[in-house]
């Protein structure tokens, strides 16, 4: 089964009222802070403009050092998003006739390899907060 | 109908429905929550039971004073809040709520691909919002905003490919279209890893750990006032109402009910998402906050393996009926 060509132009027309209904969310953004600009009162004083921490004055400064814990998630996160973006266009087709049994046995496949990866960062001890 | 007066009406009403339907169920957690803790909630503004009092909210937000402070990254600082709230304006397009081509807000061919990839961007707010505020609590929710989207994109992203492969497509309309009742069963589990996924992006209670109030202010969001502080409200019930409408489209069936789908569809998509936002105000109620390594736990060993399952499960029975 062959699709039509479809003309790329076409294609994105789809698109224009997404395109539009952004340029509608720019500008109720827009006109919203506009209008709180014009309604709001602006009387700064240097308390006020001086970082919260729960009341008392702010100790060091704003940007502190801090342990990011989870990064080897980030990298997990990074491998498993790029594999599994693979999943939407195979899904597509993969019970189209003609595949059937093959793709079944890829997809477990790919399936397996996810698995193993989990099952590796598991026992690496990487899931668990450290 | 005219093509431009055509696309104006569909703008307007997905335009309508972005403000209106957040603020209904902004209400409605006011009275919910209230009544399941013995007390009577909102009663004044307005009158009647106190419908008004988001209206009143409002009013009051606009005419606060808006605080920048002085080391924060001015411009990144006041741009967060849009860039929270308008990727949920864009989903809501994209979302079919009846059937046929009318009744959706842009027929978006890779929908499901749209969706999740826009929703994804809502986070970036969040992220902005923490850094550029200079407020250590607004860093430490700004980290913690990130690695839980890291930990809930996944089995978000795995249990929407579950449905995609379920219907063939990744059209919302054609999974509509390719709906029988028994997916519902067939696709439970990516259905629940797929809502829990979405509440936890959206960091609503049991999932707020980015925002834990009594242990670091309120997260990236500290710093706000006003407008701004509003916009951020505004996008966490958006986002509400976008996760459940997406839930219901992709896994209960969208218009698809035992009686009338073809007139009252879209009612149907409405109530089904009515009961989801009544879960989600629900689970805020009855469950206290996770801890941040039970938060990381529950998403890698739970519900990334569940997802996987599903996907097992649906190839299986996907390749066995056709």
């Amino acid at each position: 089964m062959r699709e039509p060509t479809v003309i790329a132009a076409d294609y994105f027309d789809t698109y224009s009222v997404v395109g539009l209904l952004a340029v509608v969310g720019v500008l109720f953004v827009a006109v919203a802070f506009g209008a709180g600009r014009l309604l709001r009162p602006v009387v700064p004083t240097p308390e006020k403009l001086l970082t919260y921490e729960c009341g008392v004055d702010p100790v060091g400064e704003g940007w502190a050092h801090t342990q990011v814990r989870y990064y080897v998630y980030a990298f997990l996160y990074v491998i498993f998003a790029v594999d599994s973006i693979f999943l939407f266009p195979w899904a597509t087709v993969f019970a189209a006739p003609g595949y059937g049994a093959t793709t079944l046995v890829e997809m477990f496949v790919f399936l397996g390899f996810l698995a193993v990866g989990l099952l590796y960062a598991y026992k690496k001890g990487v899931l668990a907060w450290t | 109908m005219n093509d431009a007066l055509d696309v104006a009406v569909r703008l307007l009403l997905v335009f309508a429905a972005f403000l209106v339907l957040p603020l209904v169920v902004g209400q409605t957690e006011h009275k919910v929550m209230a009544h399941m803790q013995g007390r009577l909630g909102p009663m004044y503004a307005g009158g009647f039971h106190g419908w008004a009092q988001l209206v009143a909210d409002g009013v009051k937000f606009a005419q606060k004073e808006d605080v920048v402070p002085k080391d924060a990254d001015r411009r990144v600082f006041q741009l967060a809040p849009a860039v929270a709230l308008l990727p949920y304006l864009l989903v809501l397009v994209a979302i079919p709520v009846g059937p046929g081509d009318g009744a959706v807000g842009a027929l978006v061919d890779a929908g499901i691909f749209f969706v999740l990839a826009v929703m994804g961007v809502g986070v970036l707010g969040s992220l902005m919002a923490g850094w550029a505020s200079a407020n250590k609590f607004s860093l430490l929710g700004g980290l913690r905003t990130a690695a839980q989207l890291l930990a809930y994109e996944l089995p978000m992203l795995l249990a929407a490919a579950s449905v995609a492969m379920a219907a063939g497509t990744v059209s919302l309309t054609g999974v509509l279209d390719a709906f029988a009742w028994w997916w519902v069963p067939w696709q439970i589990v990516g259905a629940l890893v797929f809502f829990v996924a979405g509440l936890a992006e959206l960091q609503r209670p049991p999932f707020d750990m980015p925002v834990a109030d009594s242990e670091i202010i309120f997260g990236a969001y500290t710093e706000y006032t006003g407008l701004r502080f509003a916009l951020f409200l505004l996008a966490e019930y958006a986002g509400i109402v976008v996760l459940c409408g997406l839930t219901t489209v992709l896994f209960l069936g969208g218009w698809h009910g035992p009686w009338g789908a073809d007139g009252l569809g879209w009612l149907w998509t409405l109530l089904k998402t009515a009961v989801l936002a009544f879960v989600v105000i629900w689970l805020r109620v009855s469950y206290p906050r996770l801890r941040e390594d039970q938060l990381q736990k529950l998403a890698w060993t739970t519900l990334v393996p569940l997802a996987l399952a599903q996907i097992a499960l649906t190839g299986i029975v996907k390749v066995a009926i056709s």
